[in-house]
């Protein structure tokens, strides 16, 4: 379990992280949701004791992670960078070293994941010559080639091609399967839907949601209707129960207070004209992270 | 291993196989070997011209001169010459002569010379031809004088002179030449390594730092050792580099057949009376002086965003052990000036300042300590508070850097629990 209990931190008159408390249980796939300056990366640098917090613990396993424990953790940074003039085999080589590992059971390692990533010939290439995509990959590799328990990710998928963040998304569901606590942060709603069970969404310092997925969505109670109809639909927003119209060229999204109202909406369209599609769906994580954050982020 | 131990091998290794280190050590070992052997390279460029001189006579000097020139061992050949001046000058456009020289009898019935050439750049030739008229002309007057050869080389003789220092221990004159060569040597070496090296660990971590490599190091490996890694691994490709440097030097002056150390231009570098505690105390300071040095180098480096921004970072710094270089420099004429002694206690300055005193004068063995402990005490500061500015440092990235980022640092790296 990895456990932050009032968590605060604070850079002079600044607060960038307020009162966080979370539990993450071990073996899960954890998101940490939020824009820029919402105080993600500050909490994985207290988390690895980068640096202090003000107030409150964090434990993992009901301890201190400090770098004794170093070998058990991963870290992927958002800041990326390795040593350029450096090769591949060698870099990884040195970290993994820092890492407590052997020598040769890293030259083990590398070999697998490079071919896992499909770029062997990488082996002995310098860093300065591999695309920012493919550095990203070596970058993963070094983060999680000592097979750590606890695996932090911050920002993995930004920059990478649609193609390398499913190779990227299936390694990381496999290190879930392979027993890895992952917590990982992003701003793309979609990734942290795809992966996670549970997350948290930070906003300023705060945690405005926390908890299970699914729960949070059932609990937001509002619900979104898709509306695929040969008519204009502006009618819709002076219609009882409905809080937001967004029409599109070939669908319009109406989110609704309740399941209730949609039943209504559905007896007004079908006085108005022909209606192709008519679909009650959840809410997207999108329009829960809109409305608690209270901006749209990207 | 040992984290510290994987930093520090990695660092040493990684800069022992850069072409950088390659390359200044093959270059300084040719420098070495040109001047371990530039007698030798000298002699093969001079030995093939000597110069040719005519000599046109009109007194009875001819002989005298050439027997002169003979016993100076010079690189002359003289011949005598029977024309005009101007079979002369033709003589040296047809190459027979580089130069000719006019002897003539003055009114005190004492030689005088016109040396004539193509150009009068040349310096060697023309003053020896004058020493050695020079000479004749002394004896001819001594002659007339009636005063005889030894005696003329009686009055010629140097005066004796020593200097003999009253303190007990004080060191006697050949002790203090042979160390102030060796100090000499040592500041130099001192003053180099320091910028030479320490600048190399202020580019390690800036490097580290710009690249962005810094965050997944210092969550694997604590701030303290990293640095001291760092520090102590580039320390050690500085001995390799001098013990190669040395080593190799050594083995060129031993090739050397004609004993360039002991008659030779080389023979400065004689440190025969030099005492073992001086090596010592050269060693200790040596390290020290580095310690400290590195130690707030990486510090500074560790503050810089983008690599380009080193220079201008680690210049305060530099400026100190200039300073601390002309102090040392004004202090090897005057080693007992009240700001040397003052300064020697300063840790920016003390490895070279107090290593100087240590060379030149006989101080009671307090004062070293006093200095010593108060530069190691420096180093421990230095270190303490360099590895806390390296812990927040390394997470700061501004537009530009400047040491006020010392103070932010600091507050970013708090422990507050």
């Amino acid at each position: 379990m990895l456990e932050f209990q009032h968590v605060s931190k604070q850079f002079g008159a600044f607060t960038a992280v307020e009162e966080l408390n979370l539990s993450i249980p071990e073996n899960e796939i954890f998101g940490l949701l939020g824009g820029n300056g919402a105080g993600k990366t500050t909490t994985f640098r207290m988390l690895l004791r980068l640096i202090d917090q003000t107030k409150g613990t964090i434990s993992w396993k009901g301890e201190r992670i400090s770098y004794d424990s170093s070998h058990l953790i991963g870290y992927l940074p958002e800041e990326r960078g390795l040593y350029p003039k450096m090769k591949v085999k060698e870099q990884l080589i040195y970290l993994g070293k820092l890492r407590g590992m052997k020598k040769s059971e890293v030259e083990k390692e590398i070999t697998s994941w490079l071919d896992r990533f499909k770029v062997p010939e990488y082996l002995d290439k310098k860093v300065e010559e591999l695309s920012k995509g493919n550095q990203q990959k070596i970058q993963f590799i070094a983060s999680v080639i000592h097979k750590p328990e606890l695996l932090i990710l911050d920002e993995p998928f930004s920059g990478l091609d649609p193609v390398n963040v499913e190779v990227l998304k299936e390694a990381v569901l496999d290190l879930k399967k392979a027993g890895t606590t992952i917590l990982f942060s992003s701003h793309r709603m979609e990734h942290v839907e795809e992966l996670c069970e549970h997350l948290c969404i930070l906003h300023k310092g705060k945690a405005v949601v926390s908890g299970n997925l699914k729960e949070i969505k059932r609990s937001y109670g509002k619900k979104n209707i898709r509306i695929d109809a040969d008519f204009d639909l502006s009618f819709l927003k002076n219609v009882e129960g409905v809080l937001r119209l967004k029409q599109g060229m070939n669908h319009s999204v109406v989110q609704i207070e309740n399941e209730q109202a949609s039943q209504t909406i559905l007896g007004e369209l079908a006085s108005k004209g022909f209606v192709r599609k008519f679909e009650l769906e959840e809410p997207s994580l999108n329009d829960i992270f809109i409305e608690k954050v209270g901006a749209a982020y990207e | 291993m040992n984290k510290f131990f994987i930093v520090l091998s990695q660092t040493y290794l990684n800069r022992l196989k850069s072409k950088a280190f390659i390359i200044t050590t093959v270059i300084t070992l040719l420098m070495i070997f040109l001047i371990t052997n530039i007698s030798t390279i000298i002699n093969t460029f001079d030995s093939s011209e000597a110069d040719r001189v005519g000599v046109i006579d009109t007194g009875s000097y001819y002989s005298p001169l050439e027997k002169q020139i003979n016993m100076m061992n010079a690189d002359i050949v003289l011949e005598k010459f029977d024309g005009t001046e101007e079979e002369a000058e033709k003589a040296i456009e047809e190459g027979e002569f580089d130069s000719y020289l006019v002897l003539e009898e003055n009114e005190a019935e004492e030689p005088s010379g016109v040396y004539k050439a193509e150009t009068v750049a040349e310096q060697v030739t023309p003053q020896v031809l004058e020493a050695a008229l020079q000479q004749m002309k002394s004896t001819f007057a001594a002659e007339k004088a009636g005063v005889t050869q030894e005696q003329l080389n009686q009055i010629d003789q140097p005066v004796q002179f020593e200097k003999v220092a009253l303190e007990k221990g004080a060191k006697t004159e050949d002790e203090l030449n042979q160390a102030r060569v060796f100090v000499y040597v040592l500041l130099f070496v001192i003053y180099f390594s320091v910028i030479f090296y320490g600048n190399m660990v202020a580019v390690e971590v800036a490097t580290e730092k710009s690249s962005r490599v810094m965050e997944i190091l210092i969550s694997s490996v604590s701030p303290v050792k990293q640095m001291f890694g760092k520090i102590l691994g580039i320390a050690l490709l500085g001995l390799t580099q001098y013990a190669i440097i040395i080593a190799s030097g050594y083995l060129f002056m031993q090739m050397q057949e004609d004993s360039l150390t002991e008659t030779g231009f080389l023979s400065f570098l004689d440190f025969s009376n030099i005492s073992a505690s001086l090596i010592v105390y050269a060693i200790v300071f040596f390290m020290l002086g580095y310690l400290l040095y590195a130690t707030i180098l990486a510090m500074v480096g560790s503050l810089v965003s983008r690599a380009e921004e080193v220079q201008q970072m680690i210049m305060p710094v530099q400026l100190l052990i200039i300073v601390a270089f002309f102090i040392a420099m004004f202090g090897l004429s005057t080693p007992s000036a009240t700001f040397v002694t003052i300064s020697s206690y300063i840790p920016f300055f003390s490895p070279v300042v107090m290593f100087l005193r240590v060379g030149m004068l006989s101080i009671p063995f307090w004062e070293v300590a006093l200095s010593l402990a108060l530069l190691v005490g420096a180093i421990v500061l230095f270190g303490i508070m360099g590895a806390k500015v390296y812990r927040g440092g390394v997470l700061m990235y501004g537009k530009s850097s400047s040491l006020k980022d010392i103070g932010k640092a600091l507050k970013l790296s708090k422990r507050e629990q």
